[in-house]
């Protein structure tokens, strides 16, 4: 008998909503739709090869991670070409910076300006719920680094939202 | 709102803050699985996925039907829950398996058709890669039999071209992936006896019923 990974539609099941709640809080709702299933196919053409021994949470949080920096470059990518156009345009640039335009409460504002390692580290803690060692393995570091990611993190927030 | 001073002087309300994201409304979950809708329906619509299945409607109750890209490769009674199904599936075939009601609507065409007794002969495409090489022999002599009339098991054995292997034959019968469209319930044994059915002797009754008009 061989050690086949569970059938995909179990594993969308069972995975959906930390996938989903990670990329809500990391790139924003507008991208989180786009993200998650780019996420859950990457993980369908690999999925065969996934291991029966690796843990498929961290497995699939760690390529939603990938995808959310994908999505972060690309509208940092974005909000360039819009400065640009708007300078040549001669207008003020003050509104470029909210691009997801979405009305939420300043920590996840705070949470989505976070240094990329440090932004993974805080929602694959607190939202995703994994473990140090599964954050490290998702944003490939060694465990002590995650534990300092998700510490300066956190540090950082508190700042941002006291200040 | 979150309120700043209390974040500042106490790091585990910043903590149950984050904790479970952005989910003012509660609505996480529901989005989540909307999302996941979605994706299947994309799995499908690209053809990502190596199987599909559903559930499918009968007079004995629910079946779940699973198809591949060749054709209808499993066709489970009620009594087998579909996840051990599908497990099977993921373990024989492959671990590429979605829900696609859309991929079953020939299938649940067909079948509802040959419950009404209007339809005598599936058209449905086959996968017989389940199968094992005697039984693909002993199921492709049973799949031509046909509507309303049977063959006893020494006689498919025979056409299988093993005349000795009656037992061997209604071995290859009872593990058929496929029945009601294998139709191995025309199988009986000689003298007229019912013999065996994997999904219960009633079942082979009703269907053998049907197809003499009696339903």
């Amino acid at each position: 008998m061989s050690d086949a990974p569970i059938p995909f539609q179990r594993f969308i099941d069972v995975h959906r909503e930390a996938v989903w709640r990670f990329l809500v809080s990391s790139v924003g709702a507008s991208d989180a739709e786009d993200c998650f299933q780019e996420t859950f196919i990457a993980a369908l053409r690999a999925y065969p090869r996934l291991r029966a021994g690796s843990n498929p949470r961290a497995w699939v949080l760690t390529i939603a991670h990938r995808k959310a920096l994908d999505a972060h470059r690309a509208r940092a990518r974005r909000a360039l070409a819009v400065a640009e156009i708007e300078a040549l345009d001669g207008r003020a640039c003050s509104e470029v910076a909210t691009v997801a335009g979405t009305h939420e409460s300043g920590l996840w504002e705070a949470v989505r300006e976070l240094p990329p390692r440090q932004r993974s580290a805080v929602a694959l803690r607190f939202i995703a719920d994994l473990p140090h060692r599964d954050i490290a393995t998702a944003i490939g570091c060694s465990e002590e680094a995650a534990r300092r990611s998700l510490h300066e993190g956190l540090a950082k927030l508190r700042q941002e939202v006291a200040a | 709102m979150i309120h700043a001073a209390s974040i500042d002087t106490d790091e585990s309300a910043l903590e149950r803050a984050l904790k479970g994201g952005p989910d003012t409304d509660g609505q996480a979950a529901a989005a989540a699985a909307a999302a996941a809708e979605r994706l299947t329906a994309r799995i499908v619509a690209d053809e990502l996925a190596d199987i599909g299945y559903a559930p499918v409607d009968s007079p004995f109750g629910t079946l779940h039907a699973a198809v591949t890209r060749r054709g209808l490769v499993r066709l489970a009674f009620p009594e087998e829950h579909p996840d051990a199904m599908l497990e099977r599936l993921a373990r024989a075939l492959s671990p590429r398996i979605v829900q696609a009601p859309s991929m079953l609507d020939p299938v649940r065409r067909e079948l509802d058709e040959y419950f009404s007794g209007t339809r005598r002969t599936f058209e449905l495409a086959l996968d017989w890669s389940l199968i094992g090489p005697f039984g693909r022999r002993v199921l492709r002599k049973t799949a031509a039999i046909p509507y309303g009339a049977h063959l006893s098991y020494a006689e498919v054995a025979a056409e299988a071209g093993s005349p000795r292997g009656a037992r061997a034959a209604g071995n290859a019968l009872g593990s058929n992936p496929i029945p009601i469209v294998i139709p191995c319930h025309r199988v009986l044994r000689s003298g007229g006896h019912l013999g065996g059915y994997g999904g219960g002797l009633d079942r082979k009754r009703w269907l053998l019923d049907l197809e003499q008009g009696g339903r």
